[in-house]
């Protein structure tokens, strides 16, 4: 799980990186609004302000005695110059004449407008560009109607400043706007990919045989990911339950034929004649024995991978699994000599009888196995600290320089053992049911003397 | 082609020198080659302290330093004439220049710590701050209170015109720049301005074209009063002369006051030293208090503090509205009703 994997880079970091785009776009499209209203706005503000101007103006035009007379009004130019340092200029017009002002300053004309509104125009004038604003005015002076057409013209530099400092203003916004988003797009891609997180982490947690189904809450993206992760879970489950059940199967079908065989080969010993004849026999039932001994142990491994998958949890008493298992195995220790030594506490676990004992036959296997002939054996049943032990001490080679992680690995053997038969899977089943029963095996060097020191430890009730 | 050069050469020769008469002219010799182009509306003995300090700190340099009336500068500076300062105290004439695009920009830290209503637009830059004022001779008001705002002034003009007749001086707006300023200012401001007038006018008034001469008459007890006087610092240090037979009057009701600004004409052909010289009128102008400059600083006058609440006279577009033909000869002829009264 450790494992580095070849990645396509992290969700989140794309999540926030797309999110973030979205934002700078917003900010963008929302800077670029703003800083438009605003130098909408600050024209709108001028076209108001001179289209009071030039009112103000065309409306203070009166005809007296058959003259036409005009009186620019103050306020007219002092509210241009309130808004902004911009240059005005101005002109007044009948029939075409020019009345006064700036003789050579265009006029605003928009067919669009009807008489008595402004018109509106954007034109060069004395190197600058001019917002001009032009009305015009019929006026009875004496008997004849005349066309006066007034026209004020401002400058656009103050509103080209409003307009700047605006959008400077709006563009500052718009940039915290950005760098809030990213941060919280941050927090939501953190937020939305915790669920993944915690499922990844729960499969992780999970014990290398645990292939029960996944059940806890997802969102609705994840419930397919889930799904299938637990139909491949149970397909798993049912191949390695196949595989077992095959195993199950061959070894038992060996192990019948494999028993007649050694009977046969038995009773040919007993009527051989000659010595190399006898040596090759014995050597066949050597083998004979190894093979069957083999069987039943996968026989055995193959019960184990089973039955931990249901595992009983019968109150047992140790001493009793202890003493059925030494009485079980004393035939075969009687015959290199060996005594069993059994002390045991009335200690109580819960358990799978079929399954300890079956851990306990193989450790009291090996110790026999690898003990030489005429010595003992002793077990020790004793509650330490929470724990039941029990603890089997031989006095054969000892463990040699491997650690007992190696030692429990299927088909694994130690390095002193090529002289004795075995199949490297005793340890493996013992190991195998205590880590069931939430126990475990310890395997040491004896401190006084030769001999190996095997215990199974397990909770006690 | 020779044939061109040579009547372009005549007429540059010919043309600015035919109409303008400089009242006045000063030279100062620098060391350099650049020559500094002043046309201002300053007199010799006011402005000459300033030309001579900017000469200190500009040795190299040639000042030549013309004297017009505010008229006479803003049809000059108009028509193209080369300059490379103009100084005026007639706001409208010098507003309505930069407004028509014949002043060139001038930007420099000293131009940017000048007040917002000191300067337009970097090409209108204001270095002094001056009231308009009523100077009096006490005598003539022997058992009168001195009047104090334009009504008290009103009553005592009209409840004694024998002891005033033939004795209250004032500008002829027609000649006078300033004058008009003063006026049109005046009449928008308050409407005693044009009742004052009505009054002055069944005194027989006499009119001046300038300030000097009016001071001039005050003091030599020829005029019992003259109204709106420019020039306090000149006035006060006459006054002071005068051991207390002439008073400087502020008006409590209202009271003008003016920009005297600077500004840089399009043609001037070095605008590098016109800016260093707005840059030293501008230091001279915000210094602190009073230290003997001729002209009063730019910063006691700042809108709160000026009299009677009254700001000076706003540089913008408003300005241009007088001086447009028509309303000046509408002005002018209510003024001629008012104090000629022919």
């Amino acid at each position: 799980m450790s494992e580095a994997q070849q990645g396509t880079g992290s969700i989140g970091r794309r999540l926030t990186l797309y999110l973030a785009i979205v934002a700078a776009l917003l900010s963008l499209l929302s800077w670029g609004m703003v800083a438009g209203f605003a130098r909408q706005a600050a024209e709108e503000t001028q076209d108001n302000v001179l289209a009071a101007a030039v009112t103000a103006i065309a409306e203070t035009l009166r005809s007296e005695q058959g003259e036409l007379r005009l009186e620019l009004p103050y306020s007219a130019f002092s509210m241009l110059g309130a808004i902004s340092e911009d240059r005005v200029f101005y002109r007044v017009t009948a029939n075409g004449a020019l009345l006064t002002g700036y003789a050579d300053l265009p006029v605003a004309t928009d067919p669009n407008t009807r008489a008595g509104e402004v018109s509106f125009t954007t034109q060069s004038y004395r190197g600058e560009d001019l917002r001009l604003a032009t009305l015009s005015r019929r006026i009875l002076a004496g008997n004849q109607p005349t066309l006066v057409i007034v026209t004020v013209g401002q400058t656009r530099e103050g509103i080209a400043t409003i307009a700047l400092d605006l959008s400077r203003q709006a563009g500052l916004v718009s940039i915290a706007f950005f760098l809030v988003a990213v941060l919280l797009s941050f927090f939501a891609a953190r937020t939305s990919l915790r669920p993944l997180n915690e499922i990844a982490g729960a499969v992780s947690r999970r014990g290398p045989s645990d292939l029960r189904p996944l059940r806890r809450p997802a969102p609705d993206e994840l419930a397919p990911l889930i799904a299938a992760l637990n139909r491949f879970m149970d397909r798993l489950g049912h191949s390695i339950r196949r595989s077992e059940e095959f195993i199950l199967e061959a070894a038992h079908r060996v192990r019948t034929p494999l028993a007649t065989v050694r009977v046969q080969a038995d009773l040919a010993l007993r009527n051989a004649s000659g010595e190399a004849e006898r040596n090759r026999l014995r050597q066949m039932i050597r083998a004979i024995d190894e093979s069957s001994r083999s069987a039943g142990q996968l026989l055995d491994h193959a019960t184990v991978a089973f039955r931990t998958d249901d595992l009983l949890r019968d109150h047992l008493s140790l001493k009793n699994l202890a003493a059925q298992t030494a009485t079980a195995m004393t035939p075969t220790a009687s015959m290199k000599d060996i005594d069993i030594d059994l002390k045991a506490e009335d200690i109580i676990v819960a358990g799978d009888a079929v399954l300890l004992d079956s851990a306990l036959r193989n450790i009291l296997d090996n110790a026999i196995k690898y003990s030489p002939e005429d010595t003992t054996i002793s077990i020790c049943v004793e509650a330490k600290g929470g724990y039941g032990y029990i603890t089997v001490r031989d006095e054969g080679t000892g463990l040699g320089d491997d650690p007992a992680e190696v030692l429990t690995q299927r088909f694994k053997r130690g390095r002193n053992t090529e002289n004795i038969v075995g199949s490297g899977l005793g340890l493996t089943i013992a190991a195998d049911v205590l880590a069931a029963h939430g126990g475990r095996l310890e395997l040491s060097n004896n401190k006084e003397g030769e001999g190996t020191c095997a215990s199974l430890v397990l909770p006690l009730l | 082609m020779r044939l061109a050069c040579l009547t372009l050469a005549l007429s540059l020769w010919i043309s600015p020198a035919a109409a303008f008469e400089p009242e006045d002219f000063l030279r100062i010799e620098g060391t350099g080659d650049r020559v500094l182009r002043i046309l201002s509306t300053a007199d010799l003995d006011v402005f000459t302290p300033y030309l001579e300090a900017f000469h200190r700190t500009n040795p190299s340099l040639d000042l030549e330093y013309t004297v017009a009336s505010s008229t006479d500068l803003h049809r000059e500076i108009g028509s193209g004439a080369v300059y490379d300062v103009a100084i005026s105290s007639a706001m409208d004439l010098q507003f309505q220049l930069a407004n028509d695009g014949l002043t060139q920009r001038y930007r420099s830290p000293m131009t940017q710590s000048l007040p917002d209503w000191a300067k337009w637009r970097d090409v209108i830059f204001a270095f002094t701050t001056e009231p308009a004022v009523v100077l009096v001779s006490t005598e003539y008001f022997e058992g009168l209170s001195i009047p104090q705002s334009r009504q008290d002034l009103i009553e005592v003009l009209r409840d004694n015109p024998a002891r005033f007749a033939g004795s209250i001086g004032t500008y002829d707006v027609r000649d006078s720049g300033l004058g008009y300023l003063f006026a049109t200012q005046e009449a928008r401001a308050t409407d005693a301005y044009w009742r004052l007038s009505e009054v002055m006018g069944r005194l027989n008034p006499t009119l001046y074209c300038c300030s000097g001469q009016m001071i001039e008459d005050v003091m030599s007890g020829k005029l019992a009063l003259a109204y709106n006087v420019l020039g306090s610092y000149v006035a006060e240090r006459l006054a002071d002369q005068s051991e207390g037979r002439v008073q400087i009057l502020r008006m409590t009701d209202f009271s003008n006051v003016i920009l005297r600004t600077a500004l840089i004409p399009s043609t001037a052909q070095n605008p590098n030293d016109a800016g260093a010289f707005i840059d030293a009128l501008l230091s001279i102008a915000l210094r602190d208090g009073a230290d003997g400059w001729p002209l009063p600083p730019l910063n006691d006058a700042s809108p709160a503090a000026s009299s009677a609440g009254f700001g000076p006279i706003r540089i913008g577009p408003a300005l241009m509205v007088y001086l447009d033909p028509l309303n000046r000869r509408n002005f002018l002829a209510e003024w001629e009703n008012a104090i000629v009264q022919q």
